[in-house]
Order: C-alpha cells, then structure tokens, then sequence
C-alpha cells in the first residue's frame, strides 16, 4: 500500500496515480455472476455483434468499479469515498488496456471535513474517454 | 420500425411508483466475489463493501419491469450511474433496497429513437439509516 496521501498535500491540479486495467471475458464472466447483470452484450460475442456492437464490452458499472479502486487505493485508510459517478460515453473491449486517471479540481472544508472533488476519467488504447465523472472524497489532515 | 410508441402507456404507468423494499443479507462470501470479480484486492474489503457493490444489490421488481415493457426499443445500454455514500455497507448488514423510475426522456439519437430511462435507488441498513443513495440512467434504443 502507498503511503498515506494529506489534505495538505494535494493542490487543484494535482493528479491521482492512474490504474491501468486489462478486462478479459472472464472477468465480465465472474462480474457478471457476483453484480447479477447478465445482459449478454458482456459475454456473449455473437449476441454483441448481431446488436451491432463491435464486440463483448465491458460493463459500464465494471470500467466504473476500476475508476472506485483507483480512488480508494489513493485516498488509503485515512480518506473515505463520499461520492462517485460516471457517464459511460464510449466502449471498453475486453482484452485492451482500460485506463483509469483522476484529478483534483477542488479542495475546500465542509461541516469540518476536508473534502476534495475530482474529476475521473477512464480511457481505451486510442486514447478516447468511455467514462467520464466526479468523486468527492475526504482526506486526513496532517495535524 | 413499428409505429408502436416509444413511452408506452405501460412504461408511464410506472413512473414515481416505488418498488421494494429488496432485502440483501450482506454475507461475507457475497462482498469477497464481488471484490474478486471486480480484480480489487484491498484487505478493507473483507469487512465493507467496495464503492460499486451497491451494483450487486439489485432493485429487480424495477428493472424486470423496466427491461421487459413492451416497446419497439430492443436494445440496452447502461447510460450513466451515481452513488452517494453515507454509511459504509459491512458484512452482516441487512440491506434494503427499494427503488424508482423518475423520468423518462426521448431523444432522436444516431441510431433512431433512443429513450432514457432515470432510477433511483435508496439502500437502507438495519438500523434504519440510509448508506448510500443511487442513481442510474438506462437507455434504450
């Protein structure tokens, strides 16, 4: 585990250490059995074609859960996860590079928490945006 | 495409109608396959759950209904998902789920007609308190 990352260490601008992930079928396969979500377009290769996908894709919900552990793994024991979401604007393809990044767009103290808003993206191998969203997490202060 | 609506009289009947609650006991096994399956391999999922396990608990009355109405819209996609956590869901919890369809939207998208379907989710504890909040966009197209 990384060290503990401080409020007081992070600025707007500064950037999350990115997760690199590789999806295969049989990720979405146990994904599948362990959310309940067993739309065929995540397993199913004919099925995806014949509903004009270009493939299996991945579940939006998964690519989401890969952008969670990036922000967990950062924010460590001290921080908590207040909020999370996405848009799934793109396509995630088994068996390619699912990138997840972040960056923090704002610090500011509420209810006496330390909070920070970041804005988190996942990316295939072309470099395009498939998730784009925001989290709001509070980190520790040093004191 | 068959001049049959897009919003159905069926899909708006089930607008603002709550649906639940869904009771999930958190067992342990459940959150380590979750965990697992997502390729997490943080230690503090072995007491709560990670931040999209919300996902596992599913408001199924709804989504039966609202995968299944009758439409000329065969094909789904996961539009958007938001979470707001206010209690850590833990192994040995009791969870609640009860759910509702908010809005419906049509759009003419690149491929035709394309719906959008807005729910939110509510996931109760044992002792009442709200964990975490939820909210998912569906589209149909």
């Amino acid at each position: 585990m990384a060290e503990q990352v401080f409020y007081e260490d992070i600025e707007a601008g500064s950037e999350i250490p990115a997760l690199v992930k590789y999806p295969t079928t049989m990720q979405l396969v146990k994904y599948a059995g362990a959310s309940g979500d067993f739309y065929q377009i995540h397993y199913d290769k004919d099925f995806a074609l014949a509903n004009g996908l270009p493939g299996v894709i991945v579940h939006g919900w998964l690519a989401l859960s890969f952008l969670g552990q990036m922000l967990t793994d950062w924010l460590g024991e001290g921080g908590t996860l207040l909020k999370l979401n996405g848009s799934y604007r793109g396509m995630n393809l088994v068996h390619e590079d699912l990138i997840c990044n972040g960056k923090v767009t704002k610090k500011y103290i509420e209810d006496g928490r330390n909070c920070v808003r970041v804005e988190i993206w996942a990316e295939n191998p072309q470099g395009e945006k498939t998730v784009t969203g925001s989290a709001v997490v509070t980190l520790p202060s040093r004191g | 495409m068959s001049d049959e609506p897009v919003v159905s009289e069926e899909l708006k009947s089930l607008l603002n109608i709550e649906f639940g609650p869904e009771v999930y006991e958190i067992e342990k096994g459940m959150v380590r396959k979750f965990a697992e399956a997502v390729d997490d391999p943080n230690p503090a999922w072995q007491q709560s759950a990670p931040p999209t396990f919300a996902a596992a608990l599913v408001p199924a009355g709804l989504l039966h209904k609202l995968f299944n109405v009758r439409t000329p819209l065969t094909r789904l996609l996961n539009g958007a998902s938001e979470l707001e956590y206010f209690h850590p869901i833990r192994v040995g919890d009791v969870i609640s789920v009860t759910a509702k369809l908010t809005r419906l939207r049509q759009m003419e998208g690149k491929e035709g007609p394309t719906l959008f379907m807005f729910t939110e989710v509510t996931y109760t504890n044992q002792r009442g308190e709200v964990a975490v909040k939820g909210k998912n966009t569906y589209i149909k197209y």
